[in-house]
């Protein structure tokens, strides 16, 4: 037991040694829990010579793993065997580890400056393959290549598609800035797409994940505009009188569902992607805001107090009346649908603490997935097995993953950095 | 061994660090001045400064003093403070806003803007929707007192500019505000 707390922390560790560069601003990951049935698997360090040092993608596959939850990850930089290739192998040493799956992997280098990198996945019990891929690369591809392989190890060993080759986008308050910044989901490499003095909200992930709309005060007041990924231009999506905000994108990534008030209330309008074609939705005399596209493009979920309190409401895309979907609670904001919209995300008060709930739409069986008091936007990953949301550390905003069956978490945070509002991005080919 | 030894002291520290998140967090400075709640002194000297207030514009400019900064005048008056997910103006500020009101039609030159604010608890779209909603309140009691519609902006700041910053009943109270703030300031 001793033992492997050691190995927990260790492991730990070296999971801050990769991430925790504050020059970067990289998010630090803190993780805790774990399924009841954790897959044993060892990473083997990849072989590599003096010509291709660089990070070793074991650590970030074994990082990666660790992360989600369903796998426990073997030390193995003190093992006999450190084979690179499968006739390097010897199983009844990885057997008697305890390990069942095994990860080996090479890299080369390739003219032009270029790296080959193979692996494997290795059935320890049955002593076969299980998969094995060869990437062509730039060396600035190693990570998203090393969270690719991690994709395929988790997608072959627990049979949902894995996502840690995707990206999440956050806010920081880094001293009087608000820097609207895109990373990997694990946090490394943070990418800055905005820097402004006046607050940033509601970043939104196109569904094909080369823009995001966000709302912006720079202009002293609440504007949505929309900024390329790639290129870094953007557009003013809305700028209509009164406030623009809470931007969400339609599955077929042509239209945006987006929040005006004009005067008072605040009102669910459709609009084109190119800022053409506003069109009112819902016709309230109460608060109707934070919209949400159902999958199948047909309904609208968003929160309104025409009820007299917050709840998560869904009306037809053609407008007409709307149905109410929470009834635990005065106060529910902030809903998001998994992608298979089954599943409802959400923001829950009770008892004074704000927290992420999970409700299932077919049952209306609510599960509260947090023990903190401050959580805000939980947003599903794309494969629905977990969920991102900002909460509150200490009076400092930090990210946090919860897995959809609440076992397992991670925390994410910045050096300095006072981290909200999240959004997990979706797969891209 | 050493190393990772030295280093798991490191993180255990890193986790003593993060574990202690309740730690009580002195209230902030520099909030009584203006704290919710303290009907008492906005309704004794009112009869007076209200007084003051409707003949702003002559005072102004026989005495030399601005009646909306004036310490004495219900017009230096600016802030308006709500209930939890409220957005009733509540009877202690009716008189303050009825001022800024009759200022307004005295001086149609005169130009404010309703910043609305809420408190950073809970969804921050929709404390920007209510930030908007009491700033609104805020100008539907000025309108009822006859000030016109082209006189007066509203904008939400919802929980993004907050005044108070500590994590306490106190600083909520002071944040769930609207603001006053006439062309110019």
């Amino acid at each position: 037991m001793k033992m492997q707390r050691l190995f927990q922390a260790i492991a730990a560790i070296s999971l801050l040694a990769l991430l925790g560069n504050p020059a970067n601003a990289a998010l630090t990951v803190e993780i805790v829990g774990g399924a009841a049935q954790q897959i044993p698997i060892a990473v083997v360090p990849f072989g590599q010579t003096a010509a291709t040092k660089t990070d070793n993608p074991a650590d970030i596959i074994a990082a990666d793993l660790r992360r989600s939850g369903l796998f426990r990850t073997l030390e193995t930089r003190g093992a006999a065997n450190q084979p690179h290739d499968l006739a390097e192998v010897r199983y009844p040493e990885w057997a008697a580890l305890q390990a069942q799956a095994l990860v080996i992997g090479n890299i080369e280098s390739r003219p032009g400056g270029r790296l080959k990198i193979s692996f494997r996945l290795l059935d320890v019990v049955k002593q076969t393959s299980m998969a094995g891929l060869e990437y062509d690369i730039a060396p600035m591809q190693l990570r998203l290549t090393a969270h690719k392989i991690a994709d395929v190890v988790y997608e072959k060993l627990t049979g949902d598609r894995g996502v840690f080759a995707t990206r999440i986008t956050y806010v920081t308050k880094v001293r009087d800035r608000f820097i609207l910044r895109v990373a990997d989901s694990d946090g490394a490499n943070a990418q800055t797409v905005l820097s402004s003095r006046e607050p940033i909200i509601s970043p939104a992930w196109s569904p094909d994940g080369s823009s995001l709309a966000y709302v912006s005060f720079e202009k002293k007041k609440p504007i949505i505009y929309v900024q390329s990924l790639t290129s870094g231009r953007r557009y003013v999506l809305a700028n209509f009188k009164g406030n623009n905000s809470a931007p969400a994108w339609s599955p077929d990534g042509k239209r945006l569902a987006i929040v005006l008030t004009y005067g008072a209330n605040s009102q669910l309008y459709l609009i084109n992607a190119d800022g053409t074609g506003l069109q009112r939705l819902s016709h309230s005399r109460a608060i109707d805001t934070e919209p949400l596209w159902s999958p199948d493009g047909k309904w609208i979920y968003f929160t309104s107090d025409r009820g007299g309190s917050p709840q998560i409401y869904r009306m037809s895309v053609l407008g007409g009346d709307a149905q109410r979907v929470t009834f635990e609670g005065s106060y529910n904001v902030s809903p998001h649908l998994s992608p298979d919209g089954q599943r409802l995300t959400y923001i829950q008060r009770q008892d004074g603490r704000f927290r992420v709930a999970q409700q299932d739409l077919a049952n209306g069986q609510v599960l509260i997935l947090s023990d903190s008091t401050q959580d805000e936007s939980p947003s599903f990953a794309p494969n629905g097995r977990l969920i991102l949301y900002a909460t509150a550390v200490g009076g400092k905003g930090v990210l946090s993953v919860v897995s959809a069956d609440g076992r397992t978490k991670q925390r994410l945070s910045e050096t300095g950095g006072d981290v909200r509002e999240p959004a997990w991005g979706p797969w891209v080919n | 061994m050493n190393k990772s030894l030295s280093m798991s002291i490191v993180l255990v520290a890193l986790l003593a660090a993060c574990s202690s998140k309740q730690v009580k967090e002195e209230p902030a400075a520099a909030v009584e001045e203006k704290s919710p709640g303290m009907t008492e002194t906005m309704t004794e000297p009112q009869a007076a400064t209200t007084e003051e207030a409707t003949t702003g514009a002559m005072t102004e400019s026989a005495m030399g003093v601005n009646p909306l900064t004036d310490p004495n005048s219900i017009l230096s008056k600016r802030s308006v403070y709500f209930d939890f997910n409220k957005d009733e103006v509540k009877p202690e500020y009716r008189d303050m806003v009825e001022a800024h009101a009759k200022y307004l039609t005295q001086n149609p030159s005169a130009r404010l803007t309703v910043q609305g604010n809420a408190d950073d608890r809970g969804s921050r779209e929709y404390n920007l929707a209510l930030g908007q909603r009491r700033a609104a309140a805020v100008k539907n009691v000025m309108n009822v007192y006859g000030a016109s519609d082209t006189q007066i902006e509203t904008v939400s700041y919802g929980e993004e500019k907050p005044r108070c910053t500590s994590n306490d009943e106190t600083c909520w109270a002071e944040n769930r505000r609207a603001d006053i703030v006439y062309a110019g300031e």
